[in-house]
């Protein structure tokens, strides 16, 4: 099944998607709703949290070029050291700014 | 682990504050938009449908793949399925929030919800695990954010891409950036960095051998096992 890319057809692309979303964005806190939270639940959701994070950025790592790999590994260091979000994300930037360069 | 079952009251003064907060990133969301608006134009949908799909869709990774689905017609259900798989973190992003959400009113519950993404989920995921109840920075990050993306997509529907090579000056790199400092600034335990290897392994499987897009989901379902059956010790 398909819709037409006309003027109404992609009003009706664009409510799929927007309910698609809805849905994902509704879901999580409303399945948790029929959920008991024991301490098993609550340390589960507390370590997904963060793997969340860890599972978007490591093919970007692993599959992405030495300076997304520069940018990474600026931002991990920085904020290892400094514990201050900002510099370590500017620093990350401009690694990947700079290994481009140079690589280009 | 705060996990008292207070009423939650959105406080007005800290939704701005967090509004503000999150400024400077929304200001490369901008860039961001703008390349959509200026990616939705070429692929020839009107201005008014391009803004449009910003405003109500507002998830920018589903909304690029779903210009590369198009043509005269578009598929329905590889329309649906790309779109579910790539906004499908916002399930689990939503659920670890759950712990907070249940103590707003329902309406609001689902309400900030509506701008529920990365960022601002980040910066709220960080702040709990640090031990403060952060919903402000859902909904003050999650308008500034949303105001962002709808402004790019304009100057990109309207001016083009603002700046001609966004991927040589680092800037494709913002959002991984911003989200690794958001993860690093989180409680860092044996237990919290096995679940990373975890979840770095099984996002990477599944990023090779599984179906495209399910590698945030299937490495942070992976993480959180980890939790499941690896209890911190509550303290006394």
């Amino acid at each position: 099944m398909s819709i037409e890319t006309t003027s109404t057809g992609v009003l009706m692309i664009i409510a799929v998607m927007t309910f698609v979303t809805l849905l994902t964005r509704f879901g999580g806190p409303f399945l948790m709703s029929y959920v008991t939270i024991s301490p098993r639940i609550e340390s589960f959701i507390n370590t997904m949290a963060s793997s969340v994070l860890i599972a978007i950025l490591t093919p970007m790592a692993v599959e992405g070029d030495w300076g997304a790999r520069a940018a990474l590994g600026t931002t991990a260091l920085l904020m290892l050291t400094l514990r201050k979000p900002l510099p370590a994300i500017a620093g990350g930037i401009l690694a990947a700014g700079l290994v481009r360069y140079w690589l280009a | 682990m705060p996990s008292q079952s207070v009423p939650y009251r959105l406080d007005p003064s800290r939704v701005r504050s967090e509004f503000i907060r999150l400024l400077p990133i929304s200001l490369f969301v901008v860039a961001f938009g703008a390349a959509f608006g200026l990616a939705a134009v070429q692929t020839g949908i009107i201005p008014l449908e391009v803004t449009l799909m910003s405003a109500a869709v507002f998830a920018g990774a589903s909304q690029f793949a779903a210009l590369e689905l198009w043509g005269d017609q578009v598929a329905l259900l590889p329309l649906v399925a790309i779109t579910f798989a790539i906004n499908s973190r916002h399930i689990l992003m939503g659920a670890s929030l759950y712990p907070m959400l249940r103590d707003l009113p329902v309406g609001q519950r689902y309400g900030i919800l509506l701008v529920l993404t990365d960022a601002n989920w980040a910066v709220a995921a960080q702040d709990y695990q640090n031990g403060h109840r952060n919903l402000e920075v859902i909904l003050g990050g999650g308008a500034v954010l949303w105001i962002a993306w709808l402004v790019g997509t304009l100057l990109g529907v309207y001016f083009g891409g603002l700046i001609q090579d966004p991927a040589s000056l680092g800037m494709d790199m913002v959002l991984g950036c911003f989200l690794l400092a958001m993860a690093l600034g989180g409680r860092k335990s044996p237990r919290v960095l096995l679940a990373w290897v975890v979840a770095a392994g099984a996002a990477m499987v599944a990023y090779w051998w599984l179906p495209p897009h399910t590698h945030v989901v299937a490495g942070a379902l992976a993480g959180g096992a980890v939790g499941y059956f690896w209890l911190e010790k509550t303290p006394a």
